[in-house]
Order: C-alpha cells, then structure tokens, then sequence
C-alpha cells in the first residue's frame, strides 16, 4: 500500500480509479497492484525511475495494455490518451488530423469540433500545415488535442515534455493546466521532478512496479523529513524517499 | 475504416515519388522479366569473311549452279554479318582482320570460309579424295555463358546451313540415278553433251536382239534382261531412301501437361503476376507499418478500430490500388499482344482473389515490421526467392528437390496467382483451384497477421 492519502479514501469523489492493477511480461512482475485515484479538474504527476512501470501503467489506463489483475473505474472510451510520442500523420495536416480522429472518435460535430481544438490549441493559423513540418512543441500540442477529441473527463500523457525544449514545455503546460481548469482530470508520467512538483496536485512515486508514494509533492517532502532525512528540493526529497525504501 | 482507406489514399497521394517507384519498379521489372522470356536471342554479330577468289565463287552442283555469295546471304541469315575490310590484304591478313573484330568487341565470333571452300565443296560431287570444305569459326571464350551462346548458335545455323546443301546433293544423286535408269543427256566437261542409254532403254534393246537370238542363247540374254529390271526396280526405291537421309528422323510433340498458352501469353501473365505480387505485398506491409511508424497505431486499437478491422483495411487498400494498376497494365499489353477481351471478366475475378491473398500476406508481413523501410526490405526479400522458385522447371532439378519446391510454392500466393492469370487470360487449364487455392491462403495470412500484430503490436 502507497504511503500518504490512500486511493479508497478519494474514491467517491474521482474521476479515475484504479486498484491492485497486475501486469506481467513472463516471469517479470512489471506492476504489483498498484492502485491510484484522481479527483476531477486534479493534475495528478506519476514518478519514478526507469523501469518503473509508469508507461505501463498508463497504457493499462488507456486501455492499450490488459491488466493481469486488478480494475480500471473508466473504459478506454472514456478516457483520452495522449502517447509519450506524438501520434499522427505527417502527411496529413493538423487539420486534417483532428479531422480523421475526429470521425473515428464518431464526434457528433467533427468540423465544430476541429475549429475548437485549433483554437484551444492555439493552431488555427497553422491549420492547412502538414504535421510533419511543426515544431516538437506544436506537434506534441496537436498530439494532445487528438486526445481531448472525445471530451473525455480524464487525460492521460505519458510523458508530454519528453524532447521538447523549455519554451515548448511551458507552452505545453500552459495548455494543460488550462484544461484541468476546466475540470478535466489529467493524469501523467514524467521523468521531470520539477514539472511533476510544479504542476501536479498530487504525486504517484512508482518503483519496480510498487506505488511507494501517492500524495501531494510536500507531503513527500514532509515523509522524507520524518524518516530522518534532509533536502532542499522535491528533486532531493525524491531521491532520499527512494533511497531509504532500497531503490 | 472508411475514413482511415480515405486517408491512407490521401497519403499516397501526397506521395508522388513513393507511388511512382511503388508502380514503376514492379512493372519494370516485370515487363523486362516477360520480355526475357518471351523474346529470342537477337541476331549474334558475327565477323564474316569468304576468302574464295571472285572468280572462283561459282559452283556446279549437278546441272546447277550456285553462286557463293548468294549461299552465304541464305546460309547466314540468322546472324548480322560484320564487314571485314580485306581490300589489299592477303588472306593471312584478312583472318586477322577478323579475329581483330572478336577481340575488340564488335563480334561475339568471327566466321571464316577458306580459299578452297568451293573446290572442296565441288568435289564432294565427283571421286576427289580432297575431303570436306571447312569453315573456321573463332570466337572468345572470356565469358563461359557467352561462349555457350555463340557455339549453340554457330553449330545450329550449321547444321542448317549442311542440311540445306545435303538436299542439294541429294536431288544432284537422284538426278543421276535418274539418268542411269532412264537415260539422257549429261554434260560433261570437255566432251560437253553426252547421251546416256540408261537400263530401261537398254532393257528394250536387249528385248527386242532376244528375238533374234537362237533359243539356245536367249536364255544368257534373259540373264541381262533379269538383272536390268532388278537394277531399276531397286534403284527406283533409292529416291525415298535417299530422300530419307536429309531427315532421318521427324519429331512429333505433344503437350501432355499444361494448355496451349503461347510463350508471349503467358509472358503476360508472368508480369501481370509479378506486377500485383509487388504492389500489393509493399502497399499492405508498408501502409500496416506505416500505423506504427506515427505511432498511430496504439491510438487507432484502443476503441477506434478493430484490429482484425485495421488489417482488413490495410489489406483491402493494397487490393485496390493493385488491381486497378493491373488492369490498366492488361488493357497496355493487350495493345501489343493478342488478349482475349471477352474473357475479361475472368481476369477481374483471377486479380481480385490473388490480391485479397498478396494483401493478406502483406498485412501478416507489416504486422511483425515496426517501420515502413523493413516491411519493404522484407517484402522484396521474401517475394523474389519465392517467385523465382514458383518457376523453376520440373525436370531441371532433381525429383526430390522439385517437390520441396512445388511445396514451398503452393505456401505462397505466386505460383496458385500465375496459375489463375493463365487460366484467365489464355484458357489454360481450370480457374476454381487457383481461385481456391488463392482464398485458402488469404485466410490462413489473414489469421497469421492478426495473431501477429497481437503478438508483435
């Protein structure tokens, strides 16, 4: 079990729940019932080292991956999902983009829906573009708009800043922290400790498959303080938490 | 799926190059392997050279005459002559002129008639003990393939330049059998015409002095008169004999497999098959991995599409656009080889099923290649080999060896396509098997690609 808020206890109120999700490949035991839960409008940051299993979690929430065990409260229908690498068609415009998705997503307006995702997105004069010629920055915004086509309460982005220069991460941030104003739940992995202390509301620490943490970023700080250890950042916080669990 | 053919159609369409090289390459090739089979060796350029004396290229064979460079016209027609310039040079010389012709490359091989050719080649009509004329052929053995070439092709035009003089020697023979049993008149030279009795004429003499002889002595007559019509009796049966040795033996064929299809039929088919093969095999692997190289593919599966749905998307993307190019490609060859038109619906019928079985295939390839580029290479590197094993003779490997390839070949759709293009297209044999052969193997690559791109995607 996480230490800090557990995931039964935010469960009337999510928008997302997971609990005791298991998933192996072969003998290896990649996710060992991890559970978590996001309220909505909630920015909610996955961390951990390589290996931990926070792609895999997130592929389970997006309905990629089959969970060996454990439930998902959302079908993958109900949730948007935006791949750690931009996935569209560089051959297509972005409009052409949203559109496809769009119909596939058996949107009820596709072309309205087109022109709000360009507008939300701030990519309405850079329409009739091929994806292929956007920056990272403008590619991964359309990658997150294809997952915001179905209006879905919760997003997941594994790892949406991944490669993408600093300028271009703010951006990015800055659109999504607008759509969890907007009442979205948005769920995410990164490698950046930083974004994850800035941004989430609250943090799941995953190590070799374990949810070892799941709370806000100073009460992950607070934690480390009580087990004796000392830091000056969410960054130092982080590795000393790992640290005295072995990691 | 709909929207997703749609797309896949505009991106090929805002890829000009990839489209281009995806027809131009397959049909290419294809034309040159149909051309390779169905078109003969051009005529081999052969160094010529006759170093008989003007005046002496004139020949008496019999009562006739036959004039040298007229004969060389006929003899060698088969191959393009190279002139040897020998004005002013001695025979020596002019041979070298020739083997210079070779040597440099302007010749595969250099074709030389001696300065006695015509004396020999007279004399093999009277008891001249001179021997045979000999030509001499010379040729560069540098390339063992091109050597074979030159010595298959000289010795035929050879042997058909011999059988024609044989038939000429033979009416010469005939002609004086002729005269020996009926008589006539021979010009021999110096005495000029010289009338010849001959044994019928000879019979009537004899007959007619028996019946002046006593009784007693008719009986030694009655001897010659049984030996002259013996003589002509047997020599009258030489003319088939004789007539016989220009063919001794003649060949009746008979096809006991396969139809009757013409070599430049079924070079269509060869390349109309080829063609879709390559098409159809690169668009379905190549439009499957594409999906994963944008990373689409994961956003696609969770809900979007089925995945059996995405294959036969993918699959029937590739059917299209190939059928299409191949039936464009049937109505451009029917403009230079005779095609049976009203058969056309059978071809539509053939191309649909072989591209539902090559688009199949494609999509099990595309399923295990992450990105476009390997899907190709594996495309081309599995297409090939199995092309080319689809037609590899009976009888030019060993039995065993002939059946592991006739087993491999039916695993994959070439063999059972080139079958049904060829009972489509010239009637030569049933269409169901291939037909069903060809939906067989769709279904079980259909399940192949969708076990795989669970196993792989």
């Amino acid at each position: 079990m996480a230490e800090g808020s557990s995931a039964a206890s935010t469960a009337t109120q999510a928008a997302l729940v997971a609990e005791g999700i298991v998933k192996r490949f072969g003998d290896r035991e990649a996710l060992r019932g991890v559970s978590l839960s996001a309220a909505a409008g909630e920015p909610v940051a996955i961390i951990g080292p390589n290996g931990a299993g926070k792609t895999t979690l997130l592929s389970i929430l997006a309905g990629i991956q089959r969970a060996d065990a454990g439930s998902v409260s959302r079908s993958p229908r109900e949730i948007g999902w935006v791949p750690q690498q931009a996935a569209l068609y560089g051959k297509l415009t972005v409009a052409e983009n949203l559109r496809l998705f769009a119909r596939l997503e058996k949107v009820a307006e596709p072309e309205a829906t087109v022109a709000e995702m360009l507008e939300l997105t701030g990519l309405a004069d850079r329409a009739a573009d091929l994806a292929a010629e956007l920056s990272g920055g403008n590619r991964q915004r359309v990658n997150i708009a294809i997952g915001l086509l179905g209006r879905q309460d919760v997003l997941l982005l594994d790892e949406p800043t991944a490669a993408l220069d600093p300028r271009q991460r703010e951006r990015v941030w800055e659109f999504v922290l607008g759509l969890a104003a907007r009442g979205t739940t948005v769920v995410y992995s990164t490698h950046d400790l930083q974004e994850a202390a800035r941004h989430a509301e609250r943090v799941i620490v995953l190590a070799d498959g374990e949810a070892l943490f799941e709370g806000s970023p100073v009460a992950l700080g607070e934690t480390v303080e009580r087990e004796g250890g000392s830091h000056s950042d969410f960054e130092e916080a982080f590795v000393a938490f790992l640290r005295h669990r072995g990691h | 799926m709909r929207w997703l053919l749609l797309k896949d159609l505009r991106i090929l369409r805002r890829s000009p190059g990839l489209v281009a090289l995806l027809i131009l390459y397959p049909v290419v090739l294809s034309v040159l392997i149909g051309f390779a089979l169905s078109a003969g060796p051009d005529k081999p350029k052969v160094a010529f050279v006759s170093l008989v004396p003007p005046e002496r290229g004139e020949l008496e064979l019999g009562n006739r005459k036959l004039d040298l460079s007229s004969y060389e016209g006929t003899l060698f027609d088969a191959i393009d002559p190279v002139p040897v310039d020998c004005d002013g040079k001695s025979s020596l010389q002019c041979r070298q002129a020739a083997i210079d012709k070779v040597e440099s490359g302007a010749a595969i091989a250099a074709l030389v008639i001696p300065e006695d050719f015509t004396d020999r080649l007279g004399g093999l009509q009277t008891l001249a003990l001179s021997g045979p004329p000999t030509i001499e052929v010379l040729y560069n053995a540098d390339d063992p393939v091109k050597a074979a070439y030159v010595e298959d092709t000289i010795k035929a035009e050879l042997r058909d330049a011999n059988l024609a003089l044989t038939t000429q020697f033979t009416e010469i023979g005939l002609s004086y059998l002729d005269l020996i049993v009926s008589g006539g008149t021979v010009d021999v030279p110096v005495l000029r015409d010289v009338e010849l009795l001959g044994l019928k004429r000879a019979e009537e003499i004899v007959e007619r002095a028996r019946r002046d002889v006593p009784p007693a002595r008719r009986a030694e007559l009655d001897r010659v008169i049984r030996f002259s019509e013996l003589a002509r009796e047997n020599l009258d049966l030489s003319g088939p004999l004789l007539r016989s040795l220009r063919e001794p033996i003649r060949i009746e064929q008979e096809a006991l497999d396969g139809g009757s299809t013409s070599l430049s039929s079924f070079a269509v088919a060869l390349a109309v098959a080829v063609s879709l093969m390559f098409i159809t095999l690169l668009l379905a692997a190549g439009a499957l991995a594409l999906e994963r190289e944008e990373n689409a593919f994961a956003r696609l599966v969770r809900g979007l599409v089925s995945r059996t749905g995405l294959l036969v998307e993918k699959a029937g993307l590739a059917a299209i656009c190939s059928l299409a190019i191949c039936l464009l490609m049937l109505v451009g060859l029917g403009l230079f080889v005779d095609l049976d038109w009203a058969r056309a619906p059978l071809w539509v019928v053939a191309l649909t099923v072989a591209t539902a079985a090559f688009g199949a295939l494609g999509v099990a390839v595309g399923a295990v290649t992450r990105e476009v580029r390997a899907a190709s290479l594996l495309c081309v590197m599995l297409s090939l080999p199995l092309a080319f094993l689809a037609l590899v003779p009976s009888g030019s490997v060993a039995p065993a060896l002939y059946d592991v390839t006739r087993a491999i070949s039916a695993l994959f759709p070439f063999r059972p396509t080139l079958d049904a293009l060829d009972a489509a297209l010239n009637d030569s044999g049933g269409l169901a098997a291939p037909l069903a052969h060809l939906a067989a193997l769709a279904l079980a690559f259909g399940a192949l690609a969708r076990l795989a791109l669970r196993r792989f995607a």
